[in-house]
């Protein structure tokens, strides 16, 4: 088997050319939304949402709505609520967080316990399901994946000013509360994005790693959006081809790839450091 | 004649001043003063006395409760966007974020060109300018990381200073530096208020107060004092001192 011939067989099928579609996306996706989740500190809050919108797609399977449809109500009203607890409340973010989500979370597995007859395809949206993307649910994923790319495009000032100096950026005319409440929103459609590829336990880690990686080799936020797509894209892809011939889950191996990246970006960037 | 106006318009008036944190405790009572351009106010007290306070209700950051506080005749909010340069301690922010000296100096012109304007040749410039002002045009594209506390302080002013704001209200820029710095501030900030701007800042040392302040305002949650420096510590002559050691109040 040449080397060409492994790059294209899996091409030979359909489902597995949405699904190289839908990995590429999603990887780009997270890990340029990631880095505004690792330079803020809001590793928790991209669990938090995931897993709250199980209870979304719950309620969107017993009341046969589409998946995306529940999901993205529940993780949209769980980043808000978050947003809002932390600036209301008397608590603190990872607080606000850890109630939240949680409860929307066991909201979830509460609801599924009554379902007479045990739904497998639920389980796709905990582990992720990247083969059995369906034509839809492509064109959705990418058509969501552009609207972020934009809003991140048009709001990059603002979104970089709040994150760097959120009480300056303020006094400077920016509207950063509703930055920070968009900011979520993304974050919540970012997740919505990914769920069918890597599954809810899973996208946190595509959030994060690439970014993480990315953030020990660069030192400007726009060459680490970069280089984090870069790993992003790449591990999506690769990872993907490495479930396919080793015939095992693709968001697991997927996230697996991406964590050795980080470890070795760790490597390379305390060498550069040590060099300098 | 509408320069006539301006100049009769003082840069921070504040008239029974009462400021109030969000969760609706006092922070600050009783203050009244008036600020000119082209003159800087020390604003001096213990901890916990309310000079943050004091400057975040100025930056239009902090609720007035009662009584008014006006910058150049309006409420903070209402100025142009840019128009007050706000200068916090450098532990407010994150100084491991992904960025150079110049990506920070830049965000001063970020009011003034908005969302999706290209930098000019001219905002280009006021950025260099501005680095050249703290002396770090040579650290331009040194990451943030890697900066002294001392330098730290000198971006985040001239992060102000590329702003081209109307007033400058810095909080602590002097505590924490090494005296080289120190050195440094002074002559900056006495500059700028040479250049006509108006400049409120905090401090812990009156040491030097002659030399950094036109005028003292003296709080502890409410006004103690206020007045042109040389008034305020000859009618104190304790205070540089217990302020300068931090022991025994006056």
């Amino acid at each position: 088997m040449t080397i060409i011939h492994v790059l294209v067989a899996p091409f030979a099928y359909d489902f597995m050319v949405r699904a190289f579609i839908a990995a590429l996306t999603v990887g780009l996706l997270c890990s340029v939304v990631g880095c505004y989740v690792v330079v803020r500190k809001l590793s928790f809050i991209g669990d938090g949402i995931a897993h709250a919108s199980f209870a979304g797609i719950v309620v969107a399977y017993l009341r046969h709505m589409d998946y995306y449809v529940g999901a993205a109500i529940m993780a949209v009203a769980t980043a808000l609520g978050i947003g809002f607890v932390t600036r209301r409340g008397n608590v603190s973010l990872d607080t606000a967080i850890g109630v939240l989500f949680t409860g929307a979370f066991a909201l979830g597995v509460f609801l599924m316990s009554q379902l007479k007859n045990y739904a497998v395809d639920l389980q796709d949206y905990l582990f992720g399901n990247i083969l059995g993307v369906s034509q839809l649910d492509l064109t959705l994923t990418v058509t969501l994946a552009a609207v972020v790319a934009v809003a991140l495009v048009l709001l990059w000032r603002d979104l970089l000013y709040t994150s760097f100096d959120p009480v300056v950026a303020q006094t400077s005319g920016i509207p950063t509360e509703r930055i920070d409440y968009i900011l979520l929103v993304l974050l919540a459609l970012t997740i919505i994005v990914s769920l069918e590829s890597v599954g809810i336990i899973l996208v946190a880690a595509l959030l994060v790693t690439p970014a993480a990686a990315a953030a020990q080799l660069t030192q400007r936020l726009p060459t680490m959006m970069a280089v984090s797509a870069g790993i992003g894209a790449f591990c999506a892809v690769g990872g993907l081809y490495l479930s396919y011939y080793v015939n095992a889950a693709s968001g697991a191996t997927i996230v697996l790839l991406a964590t050795c990246c980080f470890f070795a970006a760790l490597g390379i960037g305390q060498r550069v450091k040590r060099a300098a | 004649m509408t320069t006539a106006v301006a100049v009769n318009i003082a840069a921070v008036a504040a008239r029974d001043l009462e400021v109030a944190y969000d969760d609706g405790r006092v922070g600050l009572t009783g203050v009244n003063f008036t600020l000119t351009p082209g003159q800087v106010m020390g604003v001096i007290g213990p901890n916990g006395s309310g000079k943050s306070t004091l400057l975040k209700a100025t930056a239009g950051l902090l609720r007035v409760r009662s009584g008014t506080l006006l910058v150049f005749g309006k409420q903070p909010a209402d100025l142009e966007p840019g128009s007050i340069a706000y200068v916090p301690q450098i532990e407010a922010v994150d100084w491991h974020f992904p960025a150079t000296v110049r990506d920070i100096v830049s965000m001063g012109r970020f009011p003034k060109i908005g969302r999706l304007r290209r930098f000019s040749a001219r905002d280009r410039r006021l950025v260099d300018e501005a680095l050249g002002a703290v002396e770090m045009l040579g650290l331009a594209e040194r990451p943030i990381g890697q900066l002294s506390g001392g330098q730290q302080q000198r971006a985040f002013i001239a992060r102000a200073i590329a702003q081209e704001p109307a007033i400058y209200l810095l909080d602590e820029p002097a505590t924490g530096v090494d005296a080289a710095t120190e050195e440094k501030l002074l002559h900056l900030v006495r500059a700028l208020a040479d250049g006509g701007k108006p400049v409120m800042m905090s401090t812990h040392d009156l040491e030097r107060a002659r030399e950094w302040f036109d005028r003292l305002l003296v709080l502890d949650t409410h006004q103690v004092l206020e007045g042109p420096t040389d008034d305020v510590l000859t009618a104190h002559p304790g205070l540089s001192h217990s302020h300068a050691h931090g022991h025994h109040k006056p």
